[in-house]
Protein backbone atom coordinates (compact mmCIF):
# COMPACT_ATOMS: atom_id res chain seq x y z
CA UNK A 1 0.00 0.00 0.00
CA UNK A 2 1.41 3.67 -0.89
CA UNK A 3 -0.32 6.82 -1.13
CA UNK A 4 1.05 10.24 -2.06
CA UNK A 5 1.98 12.90 0.68
CA UNK A 6 -0.52 15.47 -1.01
CA UNK A 7 -3.30 12.58 0.20
CA UNK A 8 -1.75 12.52 3.97
CA UNK A 9 -0.72 16.58 4.24
CA UNK A 10 -2.62 19.50 5.30
CA UNK A 11 0.00 21.77 3.93
CA UNK A 12 2.55 21.86 1.43
CA UNK A 13 4.21 24.72 1.20
CA UNK A 14 7.03 26.71 -0.36
CA UNK A 15 8.50 30.27 0.17
CA UNK A 16 11.29 32.73 0.40
CA UNK A 17 13.28 32.38 3.89
CA UNK A 18 15.14 36.02 3.48
CA UNK A 19 16.91 37.09 0.29
CA UNK A 20 19.28 33.59 -0.31
CA UNK A 21 17.02 30.58 0.86
CA UNK A 22 13.72 28.51 0.22
CA UNK A 23 12.32 26.63 2.60
CA UNK A 24 9.57 23.56 2.20
CA UNK A 25 6.97 23.36 5.10
CA UNK A 26 4.67 20.13 5.21
CA UNK A 27 2.38 20.28 7.66
CA UNK A 28 -0.34 17.31 8.85
CA UNK A 29 -3.25 17.55 10.74
CA UNK A 30 -3.13 14.16 12.37
CA UNK A 31 -0.07 12.96 14.48
CA UNK A 32 -0.50 9.62 12.66
CA UNK A 33 0.16 10.61 9.16
CA UNK A 34 3.01 13.18 10.64
CA UNK A 35 4.36 9.66 12.23
CA UNK A 36 3.81 7.71 9.55
CA UNK A 37 5.51 10.13 6.80
CA UNK A 38 8.84 10.93 8.79
CA UNK A 39 8.93 6.59 9.19
CA UNK A 40 9.02 5.84 5.90
CA UNK A 41 12.09 7.07 5.07
CA UNK A 42 10.75 9.52 1.83
CA UNK A 43 11.15 12.71 2.39
CA UNK A 44 14.80 12.97 4.18
CA UNK A 45 18.05 14.99 3.04
CA UNK A 46 18.84 12.88 0.45
CA UNK A 47 15.37 11.72 -0.92
CA UNK A 48 14.55 15.53 -1.53
CA UNK A 49 17.95 16.61 -3.00
CA UNK A 50 17.15 13.53 -5.09
CA UNK A 51 13.96 14.54 -6.34
CA UNK A 52 14.85 18.60 -6.82
CA UNK A 53 18.05 17.46 -8.85
CA UNK A 54 20.53 19.15 -6.16
CA UNK A 55 23.35 18.10 -4.16
CA UNK A 56 22.84 18.01 -0.55
CA UNK A 57 25.05 20.23 0.47
CA UNK A 58 22.55 22.98 -0.82
CA UNK A 59 19.99 21.73 2.07
CA UNK A 60 20.84 24.17 4.65
CA UNK A 61 18.24 22.36 7.26
CA UNK A 62 16.21 19.98 7.78
CA UNK A 63 13.95 19.62 10.52
CA UNK A 64 11.09 17.43 12.01
CA UNK A 65 9.05 20.00 14.07
CA UNK A 66 7.05 17.76 16.61
CA UNK A 67 4.71 20.96 17.85
CA UNK A 68 3.06 21.63 14.47
CA UNK A 69 3.41 17.62 13.55
CA UNK A 70 5.82 19.54 10.46
CA UNK A 71 8.45 18.61 8.48
CA UNK A 72 10.45 21.59 6.71
CA UNK A 73 13.65 21.93 4.72
CA UNK A 74 15.44 24.65 3.14
CA UNK A 75 17.31 25.21 0.07
CA UNK A 76 20.20 27.74 -1.03
CA UNK A 77 19.38 29.23 -4.11
CA UNK A 78 21.94 29.86 -6.65
CA UNK A 79 21.23 33.68 -7.06
CA UNK A 80 19.72 35.82 -4.66
CA UNK A 81 15.83 36.44 -4.64
CA UNK A 82 14.70 38.82 -7.68
CA UNK A 83 17.85 38.68 -9.25
CA UNK A 84 17.52 38.88 -13.29
CA UNK A 85 16.50 36.04 -14.48
CA UNK A 86 14.25 34.97 -11.59
CA UNK A 87 11.72 32.68 -12.07
CA UNK A 88 9.94 32.71 -8.48
CA UNK A 89 10.70 35.71 -6.68
CA UNK A 90 8.31 34.95 -3.82
CA UNK A 91 9.95 31.12 -3.85
CA UNK A 92 6.07 29.94 -3.55
CA UNK A 93 5.66 27.78 -6.20
CA UNK A 94 8.25 25.44 -5.81
CA UNK A 95 6.63 23.00 -3.89
CA UNK A 96 4.53 21.29 -6.22
CA UNK A 97 6.69 18.09 -6.59
CA UNK A 98 6.40 16.87 -3.43
CA UNK A 99 2.93 16.43 -3.71
CA UNK A 100 3.38 13.22 -5.85
CA UNK A 101 5.88 11.77 -3.42
CA UNK A 102 5.29 8.18 -2.88
CA UNK A 103 4.50 7.34 0.78
CA UNK A 104 4.87 3.51 1.83
CA UNK A 105 2.55 2.04 4.08
CA UNK A 106 -0.16 4.68 3.90
CA UNK B 1 1.83 51.31 37.47
CA UNK B 2 2.50 47.72 36.11
CA UNK B 3 -0.65 46.46 34.37
CA UNK B 4 -1.74 43.08 34.47
CA UNK B 5 -1.74 42.80 30.61
CA UNK B 6 -1.27 43.95 27.00
CA UNK B 7 -3.08 43.57 24.13
CA UNK B 8 -1.78 44.81 20.89
CA UNK B 9 -3.58 44.58 17.59
CA UNK B 10 -2.13 43.69 14.44
CA UNK B 11 -4.07 44.45 11.24
CA UNK B 12 -2.04 43.01 8.38
CA UNK B 13 1.05 41.28 7.80
CA UNK B 14 2.39 43.62 5.36
CA UNK B 15 0.55 47.14 5.58
CA UNK B 16 -0.71 48.36 2.71
CA UNK B 17 1.15 45.10 0.22
CA UNK B 18 -2.51 44.69 -0.12
CA UNK B 19 -5.63 46.22 1.65
CA UNK B 20 -6.71 45.90 5.18
CA UNK B 21 -9.64 43.68 5.39
CA UNK B 22 -12.01 46.17 7.40
CA UNK B 23 -14.60 44.28 9.39
CA UNK B 24 -12.04 42.34 11.50
CA UNK B 25 -10.03 45.19 11.45
CA UNK B 26 -13.03 47.22 13.53
CA UNK B 27 -14.42 43.69 15.61
CA UNK B 28 -10.75 44.32 17.01
CA UNK B 29 -11.05 47.70 17.15
CA UNK B 30 -14.14 47.84 19.69
CA UNK B 31 -12.13 45.59 22.00
CA UNK B 32 -9.85 48.50 22.62
CA UNK B 33 -6.49 47.05 22.26
CA UNK B 34 -3.15 48.85 24.20
CA UNK B 35 -1.77 49.32 21.00
CA UNK B 36 -1.72 49.39 17.27
CA UNK B 37 1.44 48.04 15.84
CA UNK B 38 2.04 46.46 11.60
CA UNK B 39 5.06 46.44 9.80
CA UNK B 40 4.93 47.60 6.44
CA UNK B 41 7.95 45.98 4.88
CA UNK B 42 9.62 42.83 3.33
CA UNK B 43 12.60 41.68 1.50
CA UNK B 44 9.90 39.36 -0.49
CA UNK B 45 9.69 42.25 -2.91
CA UNK B 46 13.12 41.46 -4.19
CA UNK B 47 15.94 44.16 -4.71
CA UNK B 48 14.05 46.51 -6.98
CA UNK B 49 12.55 48.62 -4.53
CA UNK B 50 15.55 49.25 -2.20
CA UNK B 51 18.32 50.04 -4.83
CA UNK B 52 15.50 52.39 -6.34
CA UNK B 53 14.16 53.89 -3.70
CA UNK B 54 10.41 53.14 -4.35
CA UNK B 55 7.76 51.23 -3.31
CA UNK B 56 6.35 47.55 -4.02
CA UNK B 57 2.57 48.79 -2.46
CA UNK B 58 0.36 51.58 -4.18
CA UNK B 59 0.15 54.67 -2.34
CA UNK B 60 -3.83 54.79 -1.83
CA UNK B 61 -3.50 50.97 -0.19
CA UNK B 62 -0.94 52.39 2.22
CA UNK B 63 -2.77 55.03 3.16
CA UNK B 64 -6.17 53.17 3.13
CA UNK B 65 -4.33 51.15 5.75
CA UNK B 66 -2.63 53.58 7.49
CA UNK B 67 -6.17 55.81 8.14
CA UNK B 68 -7.99 52.87 9.70
CA UNK B 69 -5.29 52.20 12.24
CA UNK B 70 -4.96 56.21 12.54
CA UNK B 71 -8.72 56.82 13.56
CA UNK B 72 -8.66 53.75 15.72
CA UNK B 73 -5.32 54.76 17.92
CA UNK B 74 -6.49 58.59 18.60
CA UNK B 75 -10.14 58.42 18.84
CA UNK B 76 -9.13 55.68 21.73
CA UNK B 77 -5.80 57.82 22.79
CA UNK B 78 -3.56 54.51 22.12
CA UNK B 79 0.23 54.65 20.58
CA UNK B 80 -0.02 52.83 17.21
CA UNK B 81 3.58 51.98 15.89
CA UNK B 82 4.98 50.97 11.93
CA UNK B 83 7.88 49.70 10.97
CA UNK B 84 9.41 49.33 7.51
CA UNK B 85 7.78 51.95 6.00
CA UNK B 86 6.99 51.97 2.28
CA UNK B 87 8.31 48.44 1.92
CA UNK B 88 11.79 48.72 1.81
CA UNK B 89 11.91 51.37 5.39
CA UNK B 90 14.07 53.71 3.74
CA UNK B 91 14.32 57.70 4.75
CA UNK B 92 11.80 58.66 1.83
CA UNK B 93 9.53 56.09 2.70
CA UNK B 94 9.51 57.21 6.33
CA UNK B 95 8.92 60.88 4.65
CA UNK B 96 6.21 59.24 2.57
CA UNK B 97 4.51 58.24 5.40
CA UNK B 98 4.85 61.01 7.39
CA UNK B 99 3.41 62.92 4.69
CA UNK B 100 0.67 60.66 4.66
CA UNK B 101 0.04 60.99 8.39
CA UNK B 102 -0.28 64.82 8.21
CA UNK B 103 -2.82 64.67 5.34
CA UNK B 104 -4.95 62.36 7.29
CA UNK B 105 -5.04 64.30 10.70
CA UNK B 106 -5.97 67.14 8.74
CA UNK B 107 -8.43 64.99 6.75
CA UNK B 108 -9.98 64.11 10.33
CA UNK B 109 -9.08 67.19 12.00
CA UNK B 110 -7.29 65.46 14.34
CA UNK B 111 -6.32 67.05 17.42
CA UNK B 112 -2.48 67.67 18.39
CA UNK B 113 -0.26 64.33 18.88
CA UNK B 114 3.42 63.72 19.23
CA UNK B 115 4.67 61.81 16.15
CA UNK B 116 8.41 60.22 16.63
CA UNK B 117 10.49 58.87 13.64
CA UNK B 118 13.97 57.51 12.98
CA UNK B 119 15.84 56.56 9.91
CA UNK B 120 17.81 53.57 9.24
CA UNK B 121 19.51 53.99 5.88
CA UNK B 122 23.15 53.36 6.20
CA UNK B 123 25.90 55.52 5.31
CA UNK B 124 28.76 53.07 2.92
CA UNK B 125 31.34 55.55 4.50
CA UNK B 126 30.18 54.30 7.73
CA UNK B 127 30.72 50.59 6.66
CA UNK B 128 34.00 51.22 4.94
CA UNK B 129 35.24 52.92 8.23
CA UNK B 130 34.36 49.93 9.96
CA UNK B 131 35.36 47.49 7.51
CA UNK B 132 38.83 49.54 6.59
CA UNK B 133 39.71 49.38 10.78
CA UNK B 134 39.20 45.50 10.59
CA UNK B 135 35.46 45.07 11.74
CA UNK B 136 33.71 42.23 9.31
CA UNK B 137 31.03 43.09 8.00
CA UNK B 138 29.65 39.17 8.44
CA UNK B 139 27.28 37.25 6.02
CA UNK B 140 24.43 35.80 6.95
CA UNK B 141 22.40 32.35 5.37
CA UNK B 142 26.36 31.14 4.70
CA UNK B 143 26.79 34.68 1.92
CA UNK B 144 30.55 35.57 2.37
CA UNK B 145 31.92 38.79 4.62
CA UNK B 146 30.71 42.24 2.72
CA UNK B 147 33.99 42.93 0.32
CA UNK B 148 34.78 46.39 -0.33
CA UNK B 149 34.35 46.06 -3.88
CA UNK B 150 30.48 44.88 -3.01
CA UNK B 151 29.76 47.54 -0.50
CA UNK B 152 31.17 50.27 -3.54
CA UNK B 153 28.62 48.72 -6.14
CA UNK B 154 25.74 48.72 -3.82
CA UNK B 155 23.31 51.78 -4.04
CA UNK B 156 21.45 51.94 -0.90
CA UNK B 157 21.55 49.95 2.06
CA UNK B 158 19.05 49.91 6.03
CA UNK B 159 19.54 48.42 8.78
CA UNK B 160 17.10 46.83 10.62
CA UNK B 161 15.94 47.84 13.61
CA UNK B 162 15.53 45.57 16.95
CA UNK B 163 13.57 46.82 19.51
CA UNK B 164 15.55 49.65 20.49
CA UNK B 165 14.55 52.82 18.59
CA UNK B 166 10.89 52.02 18.87
CA UNK B 167 11.27 51.70 23.06
CA UNK B 168 13.24 54.96 22.59
CA UNK B 169 10.55 56.34 20.73
CA UNK B 170 7.90 54.94 23.63
CA UNK B 171 10.22 56.71 26.09
CA UNK B 172 9.88 60.14 24.04
CA UNK B 173 5.72 59.71 24.99
CA UNK B 174 5.28 59.16 20.85
CA UNK B 175 1.61 58.90 20.19
CA UNK B 176 2.32 57.81 16.58
CA UNK B 177 5.73 56.12 15.80
CA UNK B 178 6.71 55.31 12.48
CA UNK B 179 9.96 53.27 11.56
CA UNK B 180 12.67 52.71 9.11
CA UNK B 181 13.71 49.35 8.38
CA UNK B 182 12.80 46.88 10.73
CA UNK B 183 12.29 43.65 12.22
CA UNK B 184 8.81 42.71 12.07
CA UNK B 185 8.44 41.73 15.65
CA UNK B 186 10.84 43.57 17.29
CA UNK B 187 8.16 46.58 16.93
CA UNK B 188 5.12 44.16 19.08
CA UNK B 189 7.98 43.33 21.67
CA UNK B 190 9.17 46.90 21.98
CA UNK B 191 5.67 47.69 23.28
CA UNK B 192 5.53 44.87 25.97
CA UNK B 193 9.10 45.53 26.94
CA UNK B 194 8.43 49.03 27.54
CA UNK B 195 4.90 48.20 29.12
CA UNK B 196 7.03 46.31 32.01
CA UNK B 197 6.83 42.60 30.37
CA UNK B 198 9.29 40.12 30.01
CA UNK B 199 11.12 39.37 26.89
CA UNK B 200 10.99 35.98 27.08
CA UNK B 201 6.92 36.33 26.31
CA UNK B 202 7.59 39.62 24.39
CA UNK B 203 9.75 38.56 21.84
CA UNK B 204 7.41 35.56 21.29
CA UNK B 205 4.18 38.29 21.12
CA UNK B 206 6.22 39.75 18.34
CA UNK B 207 7.09 36.70 16.38
CA UNK B 208 3.26 35.68 16.60
CA UNK B 209 1.55 38.93 15.32
CA UNK B 210 4.04 39.90 12.74
CA UNK B 211 2.00 38.05 9.50
CA UNK B 212 -1.21 39.37 11.01
CA UNK B 213 -4.29 36.50 9.96
CA UNK B 214 -1.14 33.84 8.70
CA UNK B 215 -1.12 32.76 12.45
CA UNK B 216 -5.03 31.66 12.21
CA UNK B 217 -7.01 29.34 10.20
CA UNK B 218 -8.60 28.79 7.77
CA UNK B 219 -6.01 30.47 5.39
CA UNK B 220 -7.30 34.34 4.75
CA UNK B 221 -4.75 37.09 4.82
CA UNK B 222 -5.21 40.50 5.64
CA UNK B 223 -7.37 40.14 9.14
CA UNK B 224 -6.57 41.28 12.04
CA UNK B 225 -5.74 39.41 15.36
CA UNK B 226 -5.01 40.43 18.80
CA UNK B 227 -1.70 39.45 20.93
CA UNK B 228 -2.36 39.44 24.46
CA UNK B 229 1.01 39.32 26.96
CA UNK B 230 0.96 38.52 30.64
CA UNK B 231 4.01 38.35 33.23
CA UNK B 232 3.62 34.45 32.72
CA UNK B 233 2.06 33.70 28.95
CA UNK B 234 0.98 35.16 25.23
CA UNK B 235 -2.72 34.32 23.90
CA UNK B 236 -3.60 35.45 19.89
CA UNK B 237 -7.31 35.39 18.97
CA UNK B 238 -8.36 35.38 15.63
CA UNK B 239 -10.75 38.57 14.91
CA UNK B 240 -11.82 37.82 11.80
CA UNK B 241 -15.70 36.18 12.55
CA UNK B 242 -14.47 32.78 10.16
CA UNK B 243 -11.34 32.50 11.59
CA UNK B 244 -9.55 30.92 14.23
CA UNK B 245 -5.99 31.02 15.90
CA UNK B 246 -5.69 26.72 17.11
CA UNK B 247 -2.51 25.19 18.00
CA UNK B 248 -2.00 23.45 14.85
CA UNK B 249 -2.06 27.46 13.08
CA UNK B 250 -0.14 28.77 15.51
CA UNK B 251 2.77 26.54 16.44
CA UNK B 252 2.55 26.08 11.90
CA UNK B 253 2.89 29.58 11.62
CA UNK B 254 5.92 29.22 13.96
CA UNK B 255 7.78 28.10 10.88
CA UNK B 256 7.02 30.15 8.28
CA UNK B 257 9.67 31.83 5.97
CA UNK B 258 12.36 31.00 8.54
CA UNK B 259 15.05 28.07 7.87
CA UNK B 260 14.48 26.67 11.55
CA UNK B 261 11.44 26.81 13.33
CA UNK B 262 12.99 26.80 16.79
CA UNK B 263 14.90 29.90 16.78
CA UNK B 264 14.19 33.86 15.41
CA UNK B 265 17.45 35.94 15.50
CA UNK B 266 17.29 39.79 16.34
CA UNK B 267 19.46 42.66 17.13
CA UNK B 268 20.32 41.73 20.95
CA UNK B 269 19.89 38.04 20.99
CA UNK B 270 17.25 35.55 20.26
CA UNK B 271 14.43 33.70 20.16
CA UNK B 272 14.36 30.06 21.68
CA UNK B 273 11.13 28.03 20.55
CA UNK B 274 12.34 24.68 21.61
CA UNK B 275 10.35 24.23 24.59
CA UNK B 276 7.39 26.06 23.90
CA UNK B 277 4.05 24.49 25.00
CA UNK B 278 0.76 25.63 22.53
CA UNK B 279 -3.09 25.30 24.38
CA UNK B 280 -6.32 25.91 23.37
CA UNK B 281 -7.07 28.77 25.10
CA UNK B 282 -10.84 29.42 23.79
CA UNK B 283 -12.38 28.38 20.58
CA UNK B 284 -10.44 31.61 18.89
CA UNK B 285 -7.53 31.67 21.33
CA UNK B 286 -4.58 29.94 21.34
CA UNK B 287 -1.56 30.24 24.84
CA UNK B 288 1.63 30.11 24.34
CA UNK B 289 4.01 29.40 27.26
CA UNK B 290 8.01 28.53 27.52
CA UNK B 291 9.67 30.69 24.85
CA UNK B 292 12.96 31.93 26.14
CA UNK B 293 15.06 34.97 24.76
CA UNK B 294 18.67 34.72 24.82
CA UNK B 295 20.72 37.90 24.62
CA UNK B 296 23.37 38.06 22.36
CA UNK B 297 27.24 37.71 23.87
CA UNK B 298 29.37 40.29 23.28
CA UNK B 299 28.38 43.32 21.08
CA UNK B 300 24.64 43.49 19.40
CA UNK B 301 24.69 42.61 15.78
CA UNK B 302 22.49 44.43 13.52
CA UNK B 303 21.14 43.17 10.77
CA UNK B 304 22.29 44.87 7.13
CA UNK B 305 20.28 44.66 3.67
CA UNK B 306 21.83 46.23 0.53
CA UNK B 307 21.14 46.50 -3.11
CA UNK B 308 23.18 46.85 -6.16
CA UNK B 309 21.64 48.11 -10.07
CA UNK B 310 22.47 45.45 -12.17
CA UNK B 311 21.33 47.16 -15.70
CA UNK B 312 18.36 48.12 -17.57
CA UNK B 313 16.12 46.11 -18.80
CA UNK B 314 13.56 44.98 -21.15
CA UNK B 315 10.96 41.87 -21.95
CA UNK B 316 9.97 40.42 -24.45
CA UNK B 317 7.22 37.64 -24.76
CA UNK B 318 6.66 35.18 -27.36
CA UNK B 319 4.34 32.51 -28.09
CA UNK B 320 5.58 28.97 -29.91
CA UNK B 321 3.16 26.58 -31.21
CA UNK B 322 4.49 24.20 -34.15
CA UNK B 323 5.01 21.13 -32.46
CA UNK B 324 8.22 20.27 -34.33
CA UNK B 325 9.50 24.14 -32.98
CA UNK B 326 8.41 22.83 -29.06
CA UNK B 327 10.22 19.78 -29.69
CA UNK B 328 13.55 21.76 -30.40
CA UNK B 329 13.35 24.56 -28.47
CA UNK B 330 16.62 24.64 -26.94
CA UNK B 331 18.19 24.81 -30.53
CA UNK B 332 15.80 27.84 -31.08
CA UNK B 333 16.91 29.58 -28.16
CA UNK B 334 20.71 28.65 -28.55
CA UNK B 335 20.07 30.29 -32.18
CA UNK B 336 18.54 33.30 -30.98
CA UNK B 337 21.44 33.73 -28.42
CA UNK B 338 24.10 33.26 -31.29
CA UNK B 339 22.51 36.32 -32.94
CA UNK B 340 22.71 38.53 -29.95
CA UNK B 341 26.48 36.90 -29.15
CA UNK B 342 27.29 38.19 -32.64
CA UNK B 343 25.51 41.80 -32.00
CA UNK B 344 27.18 42.42 -29.06
CA UNK B 345 30.32 40.02 -28.36
CA UNK B 346 32.44 41.53 -25.86
CA UNK B 347 29.18 43.25 -24.37
CA UNK B 348 28.67 43.08 -20.85
CA UNK B 349 25.06 42.06 -21.04
CA UNK B 350 22.58 39.15 -19.93
CA UNK B 351 19.76 37.34 -21.69
CA UNK B 352 17.20 35.12 -19.70
CA UNK B 353 14.80 33.14 -21.49
CA UNK B 354 12.08 31.90 -19.02
CA UNK B 355 10.35 29.32 -21.06
CA UNK B 356 6.67 28.43 -19.80
CA UNK B 357 5.57 25.26 -20.83
CA UNK B 358 9.01 24.18 -20.17
CA UNK B 359 10.52 24.74 -16.96
CA UNK B 360 9.20 28.81 -16.77
CA UNK B 361 8.40 28.32 -12.95
CA UNK B 362 11.17 26.15 -11.42
CA UNK B 363 14.29 26.41 -13.80
CA UNK B 364 16.77 24.06 -13.02
CA UNK B 365 14.51 22.33 -10.05
CA UNK B 366 12.13 21.32 -12.18
CA UNK B 367 12.01 17.45 -12.34
CA UNK B 368 9.65 17.20 -14.87
CA UNK B 369 12.47 16.85 -18.20
CA UNK B 370 10.53 16.43 -20.55
CA UNK B 371 8.19 19.36 -22.61
CA UNK B 372 4.39 17.69 -22.15
CA UNK B 373 2.86 21.04 -23.60
CA UNK B 374 0.99 21.80 -27.17
CA UNK B 375 1.98 25.33 -26.94
CA UNK B 376 4.87 27.18 -24.74
CA UNK B 377 5.34 30.89 -23.70
CA UNK B 378 8.53 32.32 -24.11
CA UNK B 379 9.41 35.34 -21.62
CA UNK B 380 12.98 36.80 -22.97
CA UNK B 381 14.69 39.08 -20.28
CA UNK B 382 17.48 41.60 -21.62
CA UNK B 383 19.91 43.59 -18.78
CA UNK B 384 22.45 45.54 -20.15
CA UNK B 385 24.31 49.05 -18.68
CA UNK B 386 21.90 51.19 -21.11
CA UNK B 387 17.95 51.17 -22.07
CA UNK B 388 19.01 51.37 -25.83
CA UNK B 389 21.19 48.43 -25.77
CA UNK B 390 18.72 46.46 -23.21
CA UNK B 391 15.85 46.84 -25.25
CA UNK B 392 18.14 45.95 -28.40
CA UNK B 393 19.18 42.65 -26.80
CA UNK B 394 15.42 41.83 -25.83
CA UNK B 395 14.38 42.57 -29.07
CA UNK B 396 16.77 40.39 -30.98
CA UNK B 397 16.67 37.58 -28.34
CA UNK B 398 12.80 37.51 -29.02
CA UNK B 399 12.66 38.44 -32.90
CA UNK B 400 15.40 35.83 -33.32
CA UNK B 401 12.70 32.53 -32.09
CA UNK B 402 10.58 33.84 -35.17
CA UNK B 403 13.39 33.24 -37.65
CA UNK B 404 14.90 30.48 -36.02
CA UNK B 405 16.71 27.47 -38.48
CA UNK B 406 15.33 24.45 -38.39
CA UNK B 407 16.05 21.90 -40.95
CA UNK B 408 12.50 20.50 -41.08
CA UNK B 409 10.12 23.23 -39.82
CA UNK B 410 7.33 23.59 -42.34
CA UNK B 411 5.85 26.88 -41.04
CA UNK B 412 8.55 29.14 -42.79
CA UNK B 413 6.96 32.48 -42.89
CA UNK B 414 7.44 32.76 -39.01
CA UNK B 415 8.42 30.28 -36.08
CA UNK B 416 7.25 32.30 -33.26
CA UNK B 417 3.96 34.13 -32.27
CA UNK B 418 3.76 37.76 -30.66
CA UNK B 419 1.61 39.47 -28.45
CA UNK B 420 2.86 42.63 -29.42
CA UNK B 421 5.70 43.21 -32.36
CA UNK B 422 7.93 45.00 -29.74
CA UNK B 423 9.87 44.78 -26.18
CA UNK B 424 8.56 46.47 -23.08
CA UNK B 425 10.37 48.41 -20.43
CA UNK B 426 10.67 46.77 -17.34
CA UNK B 427 12.06 48.35 -13.90
CA UNK B 428 15.90 48.14 -13.50
CA UNK B 429 17.28 44.71 -12.65
CA UNK B 430 18.83 45.08 -9.46
CA UNK B 431 20.58 41.93 -6.98
CA UNK B 432 20.64 41.69 -2.70
CA UNK B 433 24.50 42.53 -2.00
CA UNK B 434 24.03 42.87 1.48
CA UNK B 435 22.62 40.41 4.07
CA UNK B 436 25.15 40.83 6.36
CA UNK B 437 25.37 42.24 9.70
CA UNK B 438 27.43 44.72 11.69
CA UNK B 439 28.57 44.83 15.19
CA UNK B 440 27.75 47.94 17.27
CA UNK B 441 28.63 49.65 20.33
CA UNK B 442 25.59 50.71 20.61
CA UNK B 443 22.45 49.87 19.31
CA UNK B 444 20.91 52.73 18.46
CA UNK B 445 24.10 54.40 16.90
CA UNK B 446 22.67 53.40 13.33
CA UNK B 447 19.22 55.12 14.17
CA UNK B 448 18.03 59.00 14.14
CA UNK B 449 15.13 59.07 16.05
CA UNK B 450 13.21 62.60 15.44
CA UNK B 451 9.81 63.94 16.59
CA UNK B 452 7.54 66.64 15.64
CA UNK B 453 3.77 67.53 16.52
CA UNK B 454 1.21 66.92 14.03
CA UNK B 455 -2.35 69.08 14.39
CA UNK B 456 -4.56 67.99 12.50
CA UNK B 457 -6.64 71.37 13.32
CA UNK B 458 -3.86 73.59 12.03
CA UNK B 459 -3.78 75.13 8.06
Amino acid sequence: MSRKLVELAKTIRSKNAGTDRITFDIIFRERENYELVKRSGALTRQTVAKLYGITEDRICDFVEFDPAFAIKFTISRLEPSGSAGETDIFGCQQYPPLLDVEIKGA
Amino acid sequence: MQKEQLRIICPNGHLGFAPTKEESFWIGAKTFPDYYCCDSGSDDIGPGPLGSDTCASHYDWQKHDLELMLRAAREQKVPMMIGSCGDTGTNSRVDRYIEMIKSLAKQHSMDPFKLVYFYSEVDKDYLLKKMKAGVPIEGLDSRPNLTIEELEATDRIVAVAGVHPFIKALQMKADVVLGGRSSDAAIFAAAAIFEGFPENNAYYLGKVLECASFCAEPYGAKESVIGTITQGDVKVTAMAPFQRCTIASVAGHAMYERTNPYYEYFAGGHLDMRDCRYEQFDERTTRITGSRFVPIQGKVKVKLEGSAKVGDRYVGIVGVRDPYTIRNIDKVIDWARSQVQERFSGKNYKLHYHIYGKNGVMGDLEPIKEIRSHELCIVVEGVAPTKEMAQEVTMIGARQIFYARLPEVKGTAGTAAFVLDEVLQATPAYRWTLNHVVPVDDPMELFTVKEMTINGKEG
